[in-house]
């Protein structure tokens, strides 16, 4: 009796994920297949296979109309994204490491002003940011993006980093010192290798956070030639009529694509990296 | 022996690693030049007319006062981004925990669906979203082709005041998969005796709901709602590109003042003085969060 209780009670819950898994995921399938179909099919059918795919609205969107294509966009988002997020590795670990294994007059202090500026809205420096940036010639640049990251400016990740060494044993590092080695060098071959769910952790977060990042881009970026994805698609979008849906479709779906893919090959490591970190505080 | 011991910890505790601040120094300067420089400045320029260019004339309290009495948009916008916070911010923690419970009762393929749900998380807040929700909710849109399929009428989702708010939340609400990550991560922690000892007990699923899981998450619950209310204050992406803040300013979220104000009009003083209203109201929120969770948050024996 319990147990048909309980199988009964256990379908309920898998028909619910199953229609609610449906209905998050159906907008994105809508886009997928609205690039393959042609203009008057798009808001003619419910379905999401078109019924005859055309292919050309990929290559339209990608030459685009004007003197830039979609081509320079994506590979300007990349131009800001990777030497971000590589820089942010870098200089969280840097930070991570400091905070967990060395003991220095006013590390409480120091550490806990790190948390709360997690908690400092972006909003409020971001227009002595943009003077500031503009004073040094940088705007039009993606150096506010670079720069940041390489002096650790987004605290969130420095916490993470700091929580996952407190993790590890210390007799990983006790036993690099008995063997002559630096703090740098047990940082570098002995506990690194360690750190990898937690790195792509921080590779993930800030790959897809500097890529969908769009108020930044818009206050820093001026130039159509430098425009990251972002500011590109909504300029398509301006201007588009109703005869470019499917393609303003096809370059939603391409820019898209990198984050998806990069968070499906890191999945594994993602999760557990979130796992571990979210449950120390 | 507790002297003994406290002696001993200062012992070890004198023997200082300075190198340690040459680990942490990237964020050292970052903080200096990057975050607490600019918080000062931005608290000065809140005092001043500073246009961009041209020296910042001291204006004493006139922003704030302009503010508070002479500025309709202020109010109208504060009312849009309470609603906001008020409808998304909820609704969407809800809606995590909801499935974060239902996923951890040993589900087949949770990792299928954990993955499913944590997708819209990735993209949301980028433009192809908003592009996309623009073209799903306009009138000849694919909701309102939906829906006349049971023969409910068609809406003007985005272009009626009444329901473009909540249409730009359901573009927040729908990215839960965040926040439903950390509540399982949180559930998995708690222990499988805890339950059974209740059930022994005779509890029913609704009181092991509020007198397990909600105490034992209540830590998450706390960091979740904080860090959402306080990105939510701030939303900025959906409003823009979908709505423009429109009709008749009903998505007109903080952020697009902000935006108006400081890059728009090139008012950087007034919308600093904005700025600051905004770190009030938000550290205000998060201070009376903090304070009522000593009376809900249940922190474990270990801590």
């Amino acid at each position: 009796m319990i147990k048909s209780k309980k199988s009964v009670s256990r379908i309920i819950s898998y028909i619910f994920l199953i229609v609610l898994a449906y209905i998050m995921v159906y907008p994105l399938l809508w886009m997928v297949g609205a690039s393959f179909k042609s203009n008057q099919e798009i808001f003619g059918t419910l379905g999401l296979l078109p019924k005859s795919p055309v292919f050309g609205a990929f290559g339209a969107g990608w030459t685009g109309t004007g003197q830039y294509g979609f081509s320079t966009f994506l590979y300007n988002t990349f131009l800001m994204v990777i030497p971000t997020v590589l820089f942010t590795v870098i200089s969280a670990t840097l930070v991570g490491y400091g905070f967990a294994r060395f003991d220095f007059p006013l590390k409480k202090v120091l550490f806990v002003t790190m948390l709360a500026t997690m908690m400092l809205p972006a909003t409020v420096i971001i227009i002595p940011r943009y003077i500031f940036f503009k004073r040094l010639g940088w705007l039009d640049t993606y150096l506010p993006f670079i720069v940041p990251a390489m002096l650790g400016c987004f605290p969130f990740f420095n916490f993470m980093m700091v929580q996952f060494f407190r993790g590890l044993p210390l007799e990983i590092d006790e036993s690099g010192k008995l063997d002559g080695c630096n703090s740098f060098v047990i940082l570098k071959d002995l506990l690194l290798p360690l750190c990898k769910s937690a790195i792509f952790s921080v590779i993930v977060f800030q790959f897809v956070w500097t890529w969908n990042d769009f108020m930044n881009v818009l206050i820093y970026i001026s130039s159509v030639a430098k425009y990251p994805v972002a500011l590109g698609l909504r300029m398509t979008m301006d201007i588009s009529t109703e005869f470019d849906w499917n393609q303003i479709m096809a370059m939603s779906v391409i820019s898209i694509l990198p984050p998806v893919i990069l968070f499906f090959t890191a999945q594994k490591y993602f999760v557990e990296g979130i796992a571990t970190t979210g449950m120390k505080n | 022996m507790a002297l003994l011991k406290k002696g001993n910890e200062m012992l070890t505790r004198k023997r200082y690693t300075y190198i340690g601040y040459l680990y942490i120094l990237p964020w050292i300067i970052g903080f200096l030049v990057l975050q607490l420089a600019p918080l000062i400045n931005s608290f000065w320029y809140s005092f001043t007319n500073f246009q961009l260019l041209g020296d910042p004339k001291f204006l004493g309290l006139d922003n704030y006062k302009k503010i508070f009495t002479n500025d309709p948009t202020f109010l109208q916008s504060l009312k849009v981004t309470s609603y906001y916070v008020l409808i998304a911010v909820p609704l969407k923690l809800s809606f995590a925990l909801l499935i974060a419970i239902i996923l951890n009762q040993n589900i087949k393929g949770i990792n299928f669906f954990r993955t499913l749900y944590y997708i819209p998380s990735i993209l949301g807040g980028s433009v192809a979203i908003s592009v996309l929700w623009k073209y799903l909710f306009m009138n000849q849109g694919i909701v309102n082709n939906l829906l006349s399929v049971v023969g409910i009428p068609a809406t003007d989702w985005l272009g009626d005041p009444r329901y473009a708010l909540g249409t730009i939340s359901l573009v927040t609400v729908w990215q839960f998969g965040s926040s439903m990550l950390l509540f399982l991560a949180g559930l998995k922690q708690i222990p499988v005796s805890q339950y059974e000892a209740a059930r022994i007990d005779g509890a029913g699923r609704l009181r092991i709901f509020a007198q397990i899981t909600i105490p034992e998450l209540s830590p998450i619950i706390l960091f979740n709602l904080i860090m959402q209310m306080i990105n939510a204050f701030q939303d900025f992406t959906s409003a823009f590109v979908i709505t423009q803040g429109g009709p008749l300013k009903s998505t007109y979220l903080y952020g697009l003042m902000l935006y108006d104000q400081g890059f728009k009009f090139f008012k950087m003083g007034y919308s600093s003085a904005l700025s600051w209203i905004l770190f009030v109201i938000i550290l205000f929120f998060t201070s009376l969060t903090f304070r009522s969770s000593e009376s809900w948050v249940h922190y474990g024996d270990s801590l």
